[in-house]
């Protein structure tokens, strides 16, 4: 497109093009489609183009039909829709002035990537599924042979038994942070082969079979089958990161985007005091990015948590969308609700009603004489179909199994 | 030549869809551009209607495609008439024709069963194509429509390429059980429809259930729009207010605030669950009945 006029007054010149069209209205519009990229629009070329066409039809005779126009043109999302007419009306109306109001942080942290949190460094050929891992054919491997391929075997085996609040030293922390991410990594192969396994489908396909077996006179001899395909699991995480769990917070995010990266479907939120879906922020593909910016949203979390009230905004906003028949939901927390048990019974309940199987994850559990006595665990407790530890990377490898099983 | 605008405002309303400006607009713009339309909105919000409008309004045929899960090519596009062609290779057989002219004469359009993908395509005049729900169809199938909905041809195996005789309008629907796909959501235009304000609905009760007056309707569309502020489990929709105006009216009610009784009772055609019936006692519904009408 040539929006590349450089008249730096910015007059009106008729456009050879379109008539009436302006170099002025079109440098604007260049304008406007970079404020919504600025905002997260996915605004490119083609919706420009097909804008320009649009200010050049008679639709732009009529300015009450502009704004709905360029709106169905630009968004693509429900939150879209609902930013579109403040930034529509702050660049049309305010000329512009608060055109780069809502841009995020991401752009200052591409500029600088990677500069800080050594030891949260990752590797980028950890996310890559090691060929080794699928390949392996005999059935008899379980969760513990995932260790120490790499480290010494000794040290991973100490570092898998450690609780991880006693973890201090940097060195043991991203030796930790790998292992985490190997252990997710390994759960994925696992999950994925065994999908493989059961494809075995007892359907019969007709339309090949009808044309494989036209030379034997449609005799239905050589039959072609059809495999049923299985949808793999949807794991939604649900991570307390309340003050009473900032021990084991920064060593969950990086746990959530192993997971959320190995599970084609995958959904993940934080809450304390309230909800927020963190999906998007893990699926950065750098990983040192993501859990820096996951990990600053985790900080600075005082106060209580509201547990009832995190999960009625997620059963209210988020369920419908991300749950479905496969999916197991996975909260993560201690159970220290400072609101009313009685809500968060009832939206467990509502929960379960939803999804395929509840785990709680509690790390206190690796306390010893622990037992669930707080109230918020008490009231939760008859909906959840796994009560499981979480203190250790050895609690979190031996999930696997029962992953696998839903 | 497309309608203008202003046309099809008219032409809306006279099929008794009452439409908001912007969705005329979008109507509009989506034959301007040539580009499908994807509706998104809260079930029972009337997505679908305007799929069945926008036929109307054209005067076109509409041919739907419902989406669920598991849904594949062979109920979407096209089928084979197995039990036709079976038949055909006996009796072909009998005469004695070789394998390979038989399997030119089955694999032909006559016994090719037409899906409602291959059938919008297929038709002399554009037809509207509405593919209700595409968020409950998977992932492969989205990325097969999309494919389908830029070039609008189709590849058979046995029987090569088809290419549209005529572009449908298209309309997708979603009610987000799951995320779309960026690359479909930017192949579409994008409209948002939101439960109708008060006058709105007011207006598609006056013209969809005869019976009903102007204050009446009136005072449904305010007695629904405060129940959906409730906290539901199942958000009454446009299809559940005229089912209950339908049902006031066969039992001729006039005016709710006379009636707080019957509007209890016939509360059930709003509500759908056994747990939002519970949550709606005849306390609430006086108390709202008390702050509408």
């Amino acid at each position: 497109m040539s929006l590349s006029g450089r008249r730096p007054d910015g007059r009106t010149y008729p456009d050879p093009k379109s008539g009436e069209q302006t170099l002025g209205t079109r440098r604007r519009l260049a304008g406007f489609a970079r404020t919504l990229r600025d905002n997260g629009f996915r605004a490119g070329l083609a919706e420009t183009s097909d804008a320009l066409q649009v200010l050049a039809s008679p639709a732009a005779t009529w300015p009450s039909a502009l704004k709905p126009a360029l709106r169905s043109l630009f968004c693509a999302t429900h939150s879209d829709w609902e930013r579109f007419d403040k930034i529509f009306d702050a660049f049309w109306c305010g000329h512009g002035m608060r055109t780069r109001q809502i841009v995020s942080g991401a752009s200052s942290a591409t500029q600088a990537p990677g500069r800080r949190l050594a030891e949260a460094k990752v590797p980028a050929e950890a996310l890559k599924l090691p060929d080794h891992t699928k390949r392996r054919s005999d059935d008899g491997d379980h969760a513990a042979d995932g260790r120490g391929r790499r480290e010494g075997a000794s040290r991973s085996e100490t570092l898998m038994a450690a609780d991880l609040r006693h973890i201090v030293d940097p060195d043991e922390i991203a030796a930790t942070h790998k292992l985490a991410a190997r252990l997710a990594r390994v759960m994925r192969a696992r999950l994925v082969r065994r999908e493989q396994i059961r494809r075995r489908g007892v359907r019969l396909d007709l339309r090949r079979t009808i044309h494989r077996n036209v030379s034997h006179g449609g005799t239905p001899i050589d039959l072609a089958w059809r495999r049923r395909k299985i949808k793999p699991l949807r794991l939604i995480v649900l991570l307390d990161a309340s003050g009473s769990m900032s021990l084991y917070t920064a060593f969950f995010v990086l746990f959530l985007h192993g997971v959320v990266d190995a599970f084609r479907e995958a959904e993940a939120f934080v809450f304390h005091t309230r909800l927020a879906h963190v999906s998007p922020s893990l699926r950065d593909r750098d990983v040192t990015r993501a859990v820096e910016r996951l990990s600053l949203m985790a900080q600075g979390i005082g106060g209580g948590t509201r547990i009832g009230e995190s999960l009625a905004t997620f059963n209210r906003w988020h369920a419908r969308r991300v749950i479905n028949s496969r999916t197991a939901v996975m909260i993560v927390s201690d159970g220290y609700d400072t609101g009313a048990p009685e809500e968060l019974a009832r939206e467990m309940r509502r929960l379960r009603s939803r999804c395929r199987k509840i785990i709680w994850l509690n790390p206190l559990i690796g306390w010893r004489d622990y037992s669930p006595q707080a109230r918020g665990m008490q009231a939760a407790l008859p909906y959840v179909d796994l009560f499981a530890p979480a203190h250790n990377l050895e609690s979190l490898a031996a999930l696997e199994p029962f992953l696998a099983k839903i | 030549m497309p309608l203008k605008r202003e046309e099809i405002s008219d032409r809306l309303a006279a099929v008794g869809y009452v439409a908001d400006h912007d969705i005329a607009t979008a109507l509009w713009l989506m034959d301007f551009l040539k580009r499908p339309l994807l509706l998104e909105g809260e079930a029972g919000v009337g997505k679908t209607e305007v799929g069945k409008a926008l036929a109307a309004i054209h005067d076109a045929e509409l041919i739907r495609l419902q989406c669920y899960e598991g849904l594949d090519q062979n109920a979407a596009l096209y089928e084979w008439n197995y039990q036709r062609q079976l038949l055909a290779i006996k009796t072909r057989e009998g005469v004695g024709e070789d394998a390979d002219a038989i399997e030119e004469h089955i694999f032909s359009e006559r016994y090719l069963l037409e899906r409602p993908l291959l059938a919008a395509i297929r038709r002399a005049s554009p037809p509207v194509l509405l593919i209700d729900e595409v968020d409950r169809a998977d992932e492969e199938f989205e990325a097969f429509l999309l494919e389908l909905l830029s070039d609008f041809q189709v590849s058979i195996p046995e029987l090569g390429t088809i290419k549209a005789i005529s572009i449908p309008r298209v309309v997708l629907t979603s009610n987000g059980t799951r995320e779309l796909s960026d690359a479909l959501r930017r192949r579409c235009l994008y409209h948002y429809i939101d439960f109708p304000d008060v006058d709105r609905e007011a207006k598609i009760i006056l013209a969809r259930t005869p019976g009903v007056d102007a204050t009446l309707a009136v005072q449904i569309a305010r007695m629904v729009a405060a129940v959906r502020k409730e906290d539901l489990r199942k958000v009454p929709g446009v299809a559940e207010t005229l089912d209950w105006a339908a049902t006031l009216a066969g039992l001729e009610v006039h005016d709710l605030r006379q009636e707080p009784e019957t509007v209890y009772e016939t509360m059930m055609c709003l509500l759908k669950t056994h747990e939002d019936r519970a949550r709606m006692t005849r306390e609430v519904s006086e108390r709202l009945l008390g702050k509408v009408a």
